[in-house]
C-alpha cells in the first residue's frame, strides 16, 4: 500500500524538474506510487525508480488527452483506490489544480492548492492574499490532495533505487461523459527559454520598454532566465499574453526577479513579491516597485540592461 | 438561454487585506465585486443580447454567496446589466472552503433551475481575487455533472453546444461541450462595460432573490467550517518587504547590477 500518489501527466522523454520535486516530497510522506499518463519510456521509468516509486499506474485507455480534465480526474480517483494512497500530489498548473478539484469531490477529500511546503503529517504551507500572509492548512479528510508549486524543494533521488512495478488502472467510463472535448489543438512556438512558472530567474519588462523587448530578452538569455511582462506590455501587444506576470497572469516565485520599466502596480506585485531577490530598473524614482526591491536602479533600462548583459558575457568569458 | 454568472464580493486588493478570527478567514470589510467576474458578466450579457435579450426569454442572473455585504456584488452586477440577482446568505456558510462552497452553489443552481427553466450555462471568472484557488468551476462542474470549460478566451454558443478557445500551456485549443456547462473566462475575452446612469437607475427596479440554506435544501453541517474538508490552522502576516539599496544610474549601473548579482551568488 502506498502512502503518497504522484500524478505525472505526459512527461514525454524526460521528467520535468517539477515532477522530480513532487516525487521528492512524496517520499517524505511514505511509500510512493505514480499515476502516469502517456508513453512510459525506459529513461523515465528508470528515473521514477531512482526517485523511489514502487508502483507506476497507467490508464486503460489512451485518449485522456482528448478531453478537458474530467477523464484524468476519474483515472486518478481509480488510481487512488488501487494504491490506497492517503496523499495525492499534483503540479500547480491550471490543469493540475482542476484535476485536484474534481478529484476532491469524487473522493470527499480536502484539496489545498498553491502549496509551497509539505510536512510529514500532510500539513501544507502556502502563501495567500498576494503573498501578504503565510498559512498552514490541513485536510480533515482521510485523503489529502495537494497541488504543489515548483521551485520549493531540491529534487533528490532516493538512497536506493527501486524497480517499480507497473499496473493498469481501468478508467471509469463516466469520466468521458460530461466532459468537454478538445476539437483542435495547435502547439505554440517554443522559445527555448525556461518555462516562466518554473524559472529560477525571471526578467520582466513593462510599459517602459515601449514596444522593444530586445534588451529584456538579451539579459534573460545571458542569465538563462525566462521572460515576463506586465499587463500593460501584453495588452499593448508587445509580447504574448503567456508572458504576463501578475494576478491575472502567471504567478512566479523565482530566486531572482528583475523588473525593467514596470511601475509595480498592485496586480504586478501580487504576482512576484514572493520572489527571493527583486531587482528593479525604472526611470521614475517614485515607482512603487522601489518600495519592495532589494536592489533598485533609477535609470534608463535601454542603457542599464545592455550594459549588464555585456558585463555578464564578459565575466563568463 | 438561462445564464447564471457567479459574482463574488472580495476585499479590495488596493488596500491591505487581513485574515482574522478562529477559522482564519479573510476580513471582508472594504469589499468590492471581484474584478475578474466582470468579464464573465460581460460574456453573459453579450450571449443574451445576441439572442434578443430579455424580450426573447433570455436570462442573466448574478448569483453571489456570502454575508450581508455580498449583496453589493449582486447590486453592482445589476447596475452593469445583469437582469436579476440571487444572494445566497446564511450564517452557517461562513468559513466554507472550496468544496463546501461548490456544494452550496450547486444547490443554489439546482434551485434556480427548479422553476421549469433549467440553467443552460454557468459563467465564472478565471479566479476570485481573494482565495485565487480556481477550484470552484471544476468542483461545481463535478457536483452538477456538467462539462467544464475553463480559461475561455472566446466562446460561441449554438445549437445546444458551446465552443471555446483557450490557451493551455504549450497549446492553443478549441474545445466543445454540450450545454448545460460551467465555463470560466479569462480577462482576455472582452472589455467589460461600466454601469452608466441609466443602468444604475434601472438596477433599482430589478429583483434580488434572497436564499437561505433551508431554501436550497442544504444542511448547516454540510457547509461552513463544519462542512469544509480543509482547515487553515494558522495564518501569519508576512513582514512587508522593505526597500533595499537604491542607486541612480551614473553610467555604470549595469556593472553595479552585475556586482550585486555576483555578491548574491545569482550569476
Amino acid at each position: 500500500m502506498a502512502n503518497a500518489l504522484v500524478f505525472i501527466d505526459n512527461p514525454g522523454a524526460a521528467l520535468k524538474k517539477s515532477s522530480l520535486e513532487l516525487l521528492t516530497i512524496a517520499r517524505s510522506l511514505g511509500e510512493t506510487a505514480v499515476a502516469f499518463t502517456g508513453e512510459l519510456n525506459d529513461d523515465v521509468a528508470a528515473t521514477l525508480g531512482a526517485y523511489g516509486a514502487t508502483t507506476v499506474y497507467q490508464p486503460s485507455v489512451d485518449d485522456l488527452d482528448n478531453y478537458l480534465v474530467g477523464p484524468k480526474a476519474a483515472y486518478l480517483a481509480a488510481a487512488v483506490a488501487a494504491s490506497g494512497a492517503t496523499a495525492v500530489l499534483v503540479d500547480n498548473s491550471p490543469e493540475g489544480k482542476e484535476i485536484a478539484g474534481r478529484l476532491g469531490i469524487k473522493l470527499n477529500a480536502g484539496v489545498i492548492t498553491d502549496v509551497v511546503g509539505v510536512e510529514a503529517d500532510g500539513t501544507a504551507h502556502k502563501s495567500v492574499l498576494a503573498g501578504s500572509y503565510n498559512t498552514t492548512a490541513k485536510a480533515t479528510t482521510p485523503v489529502t490532495i495537494l497541488s504543489v508549486k515548483a521551485n520549493n524543494v531540491e529534487p533528490a533521488p532516493a538512497g536506493a533505487a527501486t524497480a517499480p512495478a507497473t499496473a493498469t488502472v481501468e478508467v471509469p467510463a463516466e469520466g468521458l461523459a460530461n466532459s468537454a472535448r478538445i476539437a483542435a489543438r495547435t502547439e505554440k512556438p517554443v522559445s527555448g527559454r525556461p518555462d516562466l512558472s518554473e524559472a529560477r530567474i525571471v526578467v520582466a519588462g513593462g510599459r517602459g520598454v515601449d514596444g522593444d523587448f530586445g534588451p529584456v530578452e538579451e539579459l534573460a538569455d545571458a542569465l538563462g532566465a525566462a521572460v515576463g511582462a506586465s499587463r500593460a506590455a501584453t495588452d499593448a501587444g508587445w509580447i504574448g499574453h503567456d508572458a504576463q506576470v501578475g494576478q491575472t497572469g502567471v504567478t512566479v516565485s523565482p530566486q531572482l526577479y528583475i523588473s525593467a520599466g514596470i511601475s509595480g502596480a498592485i496586480q504586478q506585485k501580487a504576482g512576484m513579491q514572493t520572489s527571493k531577490v527583486i531587482v528593479a530598473i525604472n526611470k521614475d524614482a517614485e515607482s512603487p516597485v522601489f518600495e519592495i526591491a532589494d536592489y533598485g536602479i533609477i535609470g534608463d533600462l535601454f542603457k542599464v540592461l545592455p550594459q549588464a548583459t555585456a558585463e555578464i558575457q564578459k565575466r563568463k568569458g | 438561454m438561462k445564464i447564471v454568472v457567479l459574482v463574488k464580493h472580495v476585499p479590495d486588493a488596493q488596500f491591505d487585506r487581513h485574515i482574522t478570527g478562529p477559522g482564519n478567514t479573510t476580513d471582508r470589510d472594504e469589499s468590492i465585486l471581484s474584478e475578474l467576474d466582470e468579464y464573465a458578466l460581460e460574456a453573459a450579457l453579450q450571449l443574451a443580447e445576441e439572442r434578443g435579450g430579455p424580450k426573447a426569454g433570455n436570462e442573466v442572473i448574478a448569483l453571489s454567496m456570502g454575508p450581508s455585504g455580498a449583496v453589493n456584488a449582486v447590486k453592482k452586477s445589476l447596475q452593469i446589466g445583469a437582469y436579476s440577482g440571487v444572494h445566497l446568505s446564511d450564517d452557517a456558510l461562513a468559513g466554507s472552503d472550496a468544496a463546501a462552497t461548490s456544494l452550496a452553489l450547486a444547490a443554489a443552481i439546482r434551485h434556480i433551475s427548479a422553476d421549469g427553466r433549467p440553467v443552460d450555462l454557468v459563467l465564472t471568472g478565471m479566479a476570485s481575487t481573494d482565495g485565487e484557488t480556481s477550484l470552484i468551476p471544476a468542483q461545481l462542474a463535478e457536483r452538477l455533472q456538467f462539462p467544464q470549460v475553463t480559461f475561455a478566451s472566446s466562446l460561441e454558443v449554438s445549437g445546444g453546444q458551446i465552443s471555446a478557445r483557450r490557451d493551455a500551456g504549450a497549446f492553443s485549443e478549441t474545445v466543445e461541450a454540450q450545454l448545460p456547462a460551467v465555463v470560466s473566462v479569462t480577462d482576455q475575452i472582452n472589455e467589460p462595460r461600466y454601469p452608466n446612469f441609466k443602468g444604475i437607475l434601472a438596477a433599482k427596479k430589478k429583483k434580488i432573490a434572497a436564499l437561505s440554506l433551508a431554501d436550497i435544501g442544504v444542511d448547516a453541517s454540510q457547509v461552513g467550517l463544519a462542512g469544509s474538508w480543509t482547515v487553515v490552522e494558522s495564518a501569519e502576516a508576512r513582514p512587508p518587504r522593505t526597500a533595499g539599496t537604491i542607486i541612480t544610474d551614473d553610467g555604470d549601473a549595469g556593472i553595479k547590477l552585475v556586482d550585486f548579482l555576483a555578491a548574491q551568488k545569482l550569476l
